[in-house]
């Protein structure tokens, strides 16, 4: 170009350009947004479960004595149904019906199971000798937090939890 | 400071050379037919994205195969969005690609020197109606399954090899769990590698030789 001619008003490049990448961040975004929820969803979606799950009459839980009961839960994953099993232990302080406590048998170090151990008062997981007490406190070992608990009600007699833990 | 950062690139990878070669190449007065072949570009391009997203939830298995479009479909955020998006678009992907051939044509765009543009022009349609054909098997219903039993019929009818080629493309003589994860692999691998690389020649020849000028009356 021979001389620039100043114009006061907007040059049709610099016009075009400006459209061009308006449009262009207005079509990303329309793709872009709705491309990151359909990644995410799965992770943002609720994994809580309202139902209650019997545990039996509460006569079948001696006092003092942890005593482990199994349930299993069938999760829709998805395409996939999968039914996992929980292991739990009921310990009951006194004969008044809400003095107890419902722990998870799944060890917090890395999900192995954990057994109760009359002759050392703890919970023993196999896999890494972790070692938790009667209330489920880490006594010993890997385990980062104590055993997680379950929410609990009793109604007519029967014992019920609600089979998500509760934040440790 | 981008402007030396820019510099800096500019000197090693030559970008105001590749731009102006690639967007500020000189080309003739044409008319909206000439955008028949970004058009496609743009459609390859949005498959690919939306086609990568959709493997993230599709399983290429005749048990899982319709349940895990039924969950992109109604489980999840904007499946709908995408797997529409994917659908819609391959149809349109065709017609395109079927316009921007004819504007060629009747403009008379494949003469010399541009034969291989259009040669390799021609490939690119029948990779394009090649993942048509692959990917319409992949929801597994009932309309994907006779629509693929009636195609690869038609491809055994033809004389002498017919049933071998039937076989190979069915994996065996039945649609099976066979012919469904070889179209899978045919939709989402082969085919769009070789779309992607014959784009590449397609347009180097498009940068290297540009673009013909709309016929005039006495030519």
């Amino acid at each position: 170009m021979a001389e620039k001619v100043k114009s006061p008003h907007m040059g049709r490049r610099e016009f075009t350009k400006i459209v061009t990448a308006f449009l262009g961040t207005v079509m990303g975004a329309i793709v872009g947004i709705p491309i990151i929820g359909y990644v995410i969803d799965p992770a943002l979606q609720s994994q809580e479960s309202d139902d209650w799950i019997s545990l039996g009459p509460l006569e079948n839980y001696p006092i003092g004595i942890p005593t482990p009961f199994t349930f299993t839960q069938t999760k829709v994953n998805g395409w996939e149904r999968t039914t996992l099993s929980y292991g739990t232990y009921v310990l009951r302080y006194s004969e008044t019906e809400n003095d107890l406590k419902v722990l998870s048998s799944r060890c917090t170090h890395l999900s192995c199971r954990v057994t109760w151990k009359e002759e050392t008062e703890s919970y023993d997981c196999p896999c890494h000798d972790a070692k938790f007490d009667i209330e489920g406190e880490v006594l010993y070992g890997p385990p980062p937090h104590p055993l997680d608990e379950y929410a609990h009600k009793v109604e007519e007699g029967v014992l019920f939890i609600n089979p998500t833990p509760l934040e440790a | 400071m981008a402007e030396k950062i820019f510099t800096w690139l500019d000197e090693r990878l030559a970008l105001e050379t590749i731009y102006g070669a690639v967007l500020d190449r000189k080309v003739p007065k044409v008319n909206w037919w000439f955008t028949l072949g970004s058009a496609s570009l743009f459609l390859f391009v949005m498959q690919g994205i939306t086609g990568i997203f959709l493997t993230m939830y599709y399983v290429p298995d005749p048990q899982k195969a319709y349940d895990s479009i039924e969950y992109i479909m109604n489980g999840l955020a904007f499946g709908w969005l995408i797997r529409g998006i994917h659908h819609w678009g391959a149809s349109l992907m065709v017609l395109v690609v079927f316009l921007h051939m004819l504007r060629t044509f009747f403009y008379g765009a494949y003469k010399y020197p541009r034969e291989m543009t259009w040669i390799t022009g021609v490939l690119l349609l029948l990779l394009t109606l090649g993942m048509g054909f692959t990917g319409y098997l992949l929801p597994w219903n009932q309309r994907a399954y006779w629509a693929t039993t009636v195609g690869t019929a038609i491809a055994g009818s033809v004389p002498f090899v017919g049933d071998f080629i039937l076989q190979v493309m069915r994996g065996g003589t039945d649609l099976s769990a066979l012919t469904l994860t070889r179209f899978f692999s045919a939709h989402i691998w082969m085919l769009p590698a070789a779309l992607a690389g014959l784009i590449g020649v397609h347009m180097y020849l498009i940068i290297r030789l540009g673009i013909s000028h709309v016929p005039k009356e006495d030519e």
